[in-house]
């Protein structure tokens, strides 16, 4: 009896839903383009291209599960960027020894983190002292964060880095790129931050009834507080990945990653209206989105068939989660027997 | 009980209905006259609201048959019964907050005529001459959002007359009511009645619609149990009725001669809102706080675990002062608070029901800010088998419990904690008559095991029933203090409301 | 008027249209002292000419915002219509006359809308997410299967409405000014949505499903068709501003349009209209823009050099919609 409630709780979840859709995009892809598509060197160029978006989702879908949402996260990821590339390039030429020039990226590495920590902290007190709405709030400081990057720069990209910056980006690790062992150690831990942990319990609560987290005596400011602060931490770092691939900060760099991020967490079974979500969930849905942007590249069309399908998979994904709660089976059941 | 009734407005016979395998109504007769007033009375789950939705055309029966005005209907729809004159008037009301109540009154009206233009001064007249008609003085172009709760009760009252109602069925129309808001409503009902408009009231809370009502019926699990005229009625016998069983009389025990003083509140004043506040509370005692809504009770509540901030004054527990308006820090003092509005205030209705207890004890069984699962939940478990929770799977959501059930969820999510003090606003609102016996039991439980129990509510048979002492608050002030039992419910109103 | 202010004396003068239209003359009276050229036909007719397209936009969107939904993809739908009308016209007709490539646009404005409209309307998914998706799917339709080059050599009939003008002329101090017949358009759209939200009964529902979507069941609105009209009509909005904006610009650039998205809500916003639906205003719509568009174009004039007009517009946000909603927080504080 348990066990068929387990087993049927895990069919039902839209992470089985999804993981089946990856499967069958990969199946897919590869009989469509076998040669190319399972080819190692298709398959490492994705790892090294799917991170910087899929961190932002990660960020993202925390804020989400609040029932908040973070539009800042490109702006935040290229403020970052833009401070720790201004740092390097001002005390770190491309010819400097690697431990000098080390020494200056885990600075500017530093700072960028900060940056993302103040920025997520600027956020998370304007719609817990302040009372604005997330999507309102994030709106607004994304406007003033990709603004400061450009006052900084006058708009154009800061480059000239020493060569150790770019093995975050293209680098890779007993043969694994390291973009990628980056997105898997967020997303492993941020996991374990939502299934282990008080905070994890205590974010999931909130965004199922925020009310009753107060009446339970939850530090609610609190919670918003870091919620916003580690989606700004994993922004920057993302945006020091976008750096080291772009070998430059830009303010507009990675304009399209927000409808990704957004389109991923969704995709990923996220509760747009807070108090579930799941990482697994949000690396199912960058795999998918990963192979059939890949695939289609494959298949020579254009990027901007890319972005109908994207747009295209999402509402696909929503009408399936929609019909399959409102209409069909025990969805309907259920609302008649409450009466 | 054979042919149809011929002056009856509304004549239901045989009504049964099925969902899937379970009977929500078995073969129940029901029928209305013009300008009469009936109650609908039934513990939660007995079927009362299958009926009024078939009445109203929500749903269709599976047998039985209805008669609108002594004419056969088949297959009634939310329309045709609408245009029958046949009124719902939810508990939440369905109005539009944004909107004025001139055009929060008209606006059915002015869809039914099919109308692409919308017709404001049409609208105004109609909402003062309907506002007219039950004796009522509400600014035409407020917002509904700025009234108070008995005004934007009676603009659906109007509302629901505007559309030429013959019959008004009211859904727990005194749950939000004070005792005085309810004697003006009853006034009106019957000015209605008069007009020849017949109301329905569908409610477990008892007794107070009882003297405007000339028919009771009594539905159990989907069946009729007994009908009759009201003056047939008392509270007691309603009660027996619901439940089939009766509800003990029960005193409360004395306090320990011993006890301690633990919480002390001195001064507590919040402009506009309630002022000099003073009282004692003893371990093991129960003390009730009464009110008219707007009276100061329920944000004195929230101040006391502080839900909201008093501007001077002071809050001590064991001579140790508590932070004013600090939630945590009242928490940590081991006050506790069930809310009045379980489903928005107490509950995480979407969330399992093991979770909801164990969300109070967190930071107890975290190291590090990893949780012990497995401690954890089974402390929950233990409380959820202590207060009696009938759950078939604590995975399950909270919201599949019923009220009674839910009310000891949020009640085991504070026990867990140890509380010292513990605050329960409204503690059965909601609940049906059976759980709410089992709801004080707890109570009185706790207040023996040396909590300190504040209960705060306008149920006055509830208070007289727990309470060592009674507080009663009237614009903000503490106006009187009653040692419990030593007075009756009537007395106690009165004092209330005067 | 005088009784609202007397129901509403702390409403009137927190209320969002008051702080923006302040803060408007304040903008204006620092530009006018900083530079007494500012305030001038010119200036004003510029200013006018540019808030055309936002403000169309603006009042779209303030729609979508009363009914308790928002848009993010009527850029995208503007973008289409236009483009798509332009290649039409090109390709059957080139010498078809304006009205009928408005009407065409118009129309195709409102069937990309109406697919909103059954994606929020029908099957109920939000309306956020739904018209982000919908806004790749449109602007990726459009550029891989219709096109991706500027197209400059317009039909002569949109190049001919751009030079449609109301007034003309030089000013005393030589500088040009010309009030296009655009204006009209934008003139027409506010009286138009003014008697729909105002005067109709299905406008009053608009507001009533935004106020709540139950109530609005139970009293008998048909909430599925008043939703679908919604984005039907912001559909056909954007239509008639996408192709509005290339006649003026003179040219069909299927890029442009996307990004402004987030400037036509701020201004929305910024006019009082709120998320959670119900409410929302004309006046203060188009004070918004009014504002966004100061910001935008005349930024330097007060002093503020343009890299940071980013910077000011969401600050802008921020304080605008954090004012009230600070207020509104400790009032409920107070009260409770």
């Amino acid at each position: 009896m348990k066990q068929a409630t387990i087993s049927s709780r895990l069919i039902h979840s839209p992470e089985f839903r999804l993981a089946i859709i990856a499967l069958a995009v990969f199946v897919l892809m590869s009989v469509l383009s076998p040669d190319r598509f399972l080819s190692s060197q298709n398959l490492t160029s994705m790892a090294f291209q799917f991170p910087e978006f899929a961190i932002l989702a990660l960020a993202v879908m925390l804020t989400m599960m609040t029932g908040g949402i973070d539009l800042s996260v490109v702006g935040v990821a290229n403020l970052s960027a833009v401070v720790a590339a201004t740092i390097l390039t001002q005390y770190a030429g491309p010819d400097m020894s690697v431990g000098v020039a080390m020494k200056w990226y885990l600075i500017a590495f530093a700072a960028a983190l900060l940056v993302g920590a103040l920025a997520g902290l600027a956020n998370g007190a304007l719609v817990a002292y302040f009372g604005l709405p997330p999507i309102l709030a994030t709106l607004g400081s994304g406007l003033v964060f990709t603004g400061l990057a450009i006052a900084m720069t006058g708009g154009s990209a800061v480059m000239g880095f020493p060569d150790i910056v770019a093995w975050l980006g293209n680098g890779k690790l007993i043969g694994v790129p390291v973009p990628l062992i980056v997105f898997v150690l967020l997303a492993i831990g941020l996991h374990i931050l939502l299934t282990k942990t008080g905070f994890g319990l205590r974010v999931t609560m909130y965004g199922a009834n925020p009310l009753a987290a107060m009446f339970a005596a939850i530090n609610v400011t609190a919670l918003i507080l870091r919620v916003y602060v580690i989606a700004g931490m994993f922004s920057s770092v993302a945006g020091m990945i976008i750096m080291s691939r772009a070998n430059s900060a830009k303010a507009d760099y990675g304009s399209s990653y927000l409808l990704l991020a957004v389109l991923i967490s969704v995709l990923g079974g996220v509760n747009p209206y807070g108090g579930y979500g799941r990482a697994i969930g949000i690396v199912l849905a960058v795999l998918s989105m990963q192979f059939l942007s890949s695939g289609l590249n494959m298949l020579q069309i254009s990027n901007f068939a890319r972005e109908l399908i994207w747009g295209g998979l999402l509402i696909f994904v929503l009408l399936i989660n929609t019909i399959d709660w409102a209409s069909l089976g025990q969805g309907r059941k259920n609302s008649n027997k409450s009466g | 009980m054979a042919s149809a009734n011929p002056h009856a407005f509304i004549d239901m016979k045989g009504i049964t209905k099925r969902y899937a395998g379970v009977t929500a109504l078995d073969g129940v007769d029901f029928s209305v006259n013009a300008g009469e007033a009936v109650c609908l009375v039934g513990e939660n789950g007995s079927g009362k609201s299958t009926l009024i939705k078939i009445l109203s055309g929500v749903e269709q029966p599976t047998d039985g048959e209805i008669f609108i005005n002594g004419e056969q209907r088949f297959n009634l729809d939310p329309r045709a019964s609408s245009a029958a004159g046949v009124m719902v008037i939810f508990q939440d009301f369905s109005l539009f907050p944004n909107l004025s109540v001139a055009e929060n009154i008209a606006f059915s009206t002015q869809l039914s005529k099919q109308n692409t233009l919308f017709k404001k001064r049409n609208a105004r007249d109609l909402a003062r001459s309907v506002l007219q008609r039950i004796g009522v003085d509400i600014p035409l172009d407020t917002r509904v959002e700025s009234l108070p709760v008995a005004h934007k009760q009676l603009v659906a009252i109007c509302r629901a007359l505007a559309c030429e109602a013959r019959l008004i069925i009211m859904d727990e129309p005194t749950t939000a009511l004070t005792e005085l808001e309810v004697h003006s409503l009853l006034e009106i009902i019957r000015r209605l009645k008069q007009d020849g408009v017949a109301v329905v009231f569908v409610s477990h809370k008892l007794a107070e619609v009882l003297e405007v009502s000339e028919k009771v019926f009594i539905l159990r699990n989907g069946k009729n149990v007994v009908e009759g005229p009201a003056t047939d009625f008392d509270a007691a016998s309603l009660t027996r009725h619901m439940t089939g069983r009766d509800l003990p009389q029960v005193t409360v025990s004395a306090i320990s001669e011993t006890s301690q003083t633990l919480l002390h509140v001195k001064d507590l004043t919040k402009a506009g809102v309630f002022e000099d506040i003073n009282f004692e509370l003893r371990a093991g005692e129960i003390l009730g706080i009464t009110g008219l809504l707007g009276s100061g009770r329920t944000p004195l509540a929230k101040a006391l675990f502080g839900l909201t901030k008093p501007d001077s004054g002071r809050i001590t527990m064991d001579a140790k002062v508590i932070p004013l308006g600090d939630p945590l820090a009242s928490a940590t003092a081991r006050i506790g608070y069930v809310p009045e509005d379980r489903l928005t205030e107490g509950l995480f209705l979407t969330q399992s029901i093991i979770r909801n207890v164990a969300v109070g004890r967190l930071t107890a069984h975290e190291r590090y800010g990893f949780l012990n699962m497995k401690s954890l939940n089974a402390e929950a478990d233990i409380w959820l088998n202590r207060l009696k929770v009938k759950a078939p799977d604590i995975e399950a959501p909270v919201q599949s419990l019923s009220g009674g059930n839910q009310q000891r969820v949020a009640l085991a999510r504070w026990l867990a904690r140890a509380p010292r003090v513990l605050v329960l606003n409204g503690p059965s609102v909601g609940v049906d008559v059976g759980s709410k016996a089992d709801i004080h039991n707890i109570i009185r439980e706790l207040a023996a095991s040396g909590i300190g129990v504040i209960v705060i509510s306008d149920d006055l048979p509830e208070l007289l029933a727990t309470c060592h002492r009674i507080l009663v608050m009237r614009n903000g002030k503490i106006t009187d203090e009653i040692k419990g039992a030593s007075i009756s419910e009537e007395e106690l109103a009165h004092r209330l409301a005067s | 008027m005088t009784r609202i202010i007397k129901l509403f004396p702390k409403g009137f003068f927190t209320s969002n249209e008051t702080l923006v239209a302040v803060v408007i003359i304040a903008f204006c009276a620092i530009a006018t002292l900083s530079d007494p050229l500012f305030f001038s036909v010119t200036t004003v007719s510029d200013l006018l000419r540019a808030s055309i397209v936002l403000g169309i936009f603006a009042i779209g969107a303030m729609l979508v915002l009363v009914s308790g939904g928002i848009d993010v993809s009527f850029t995208a739908v503007a973008v289409s219509a236009m483009y798509m009308t332009t290649v039409f016209s090109l390709g059957f007709w080139p010498d078809m006359p304006w009205y009928l490539i408005f009407t065409i646009s118009i129309f195709l404005g409102a069937c990309l809308g109406a697919i909103n409209g059954v994606l929020i309307a029908l099957f109920g998914l939000p309306t956020l997410i739904v018209t982000l998706g919908t806004l790749s799917v449109f602007r990726g339709f459009l550029l891989t299967f219709v096109g991706s080059e500027r197209i400059s050599a317009l039909p002569p009939e949109m190049r001919g409405f751009s030079r449609m003008v109301i007034a003309r002329g030089t000013t005393e101090g030589g500088s040009f000014y010309s009030l296009p017949w655009a204006v009209a358009a934008l003139v027409f759209v506010v009286v138009l949505t003014w008697f729909i939200l105002q005067k109709t009964v299905l406008g009053r529902s608009i507001f009533a499903i935004g106020g709540s979507l139950e109530s609005a069941r139970r009293v008998g609105i048909n909430v599925r068709a008043v939703q679908f009209f919604v984005y039907v009509y912001v559909g056909a909005l954007a239509g008639l501003a996408g192709i509005i904006h290339a006649s003026m610009g003179r040219m069909a650039d299927p890029f442009s349009l996307v990004g402004l998205e987030l400037s036509v809500i701020a201004a929305v916003v910024l006019g009082g209209a709120r998320l959670i639906g119900g409410y929302g205003t004309l006046t203060g719509t188009l004070l918004g823009v009014a504002l966004i568009i100061l910001v935008q174009n005349s930024l330097i004039v007060v002093g503020i050099p343009s890299t940071w007009q980013s910077v000011t517009i969401g600050m802008l946000i921020l304080v605008g919609t954090g004012i009230p909603a600070y207020q509104a927080k400790r009032a409920a504080a107070k009260a409770a």
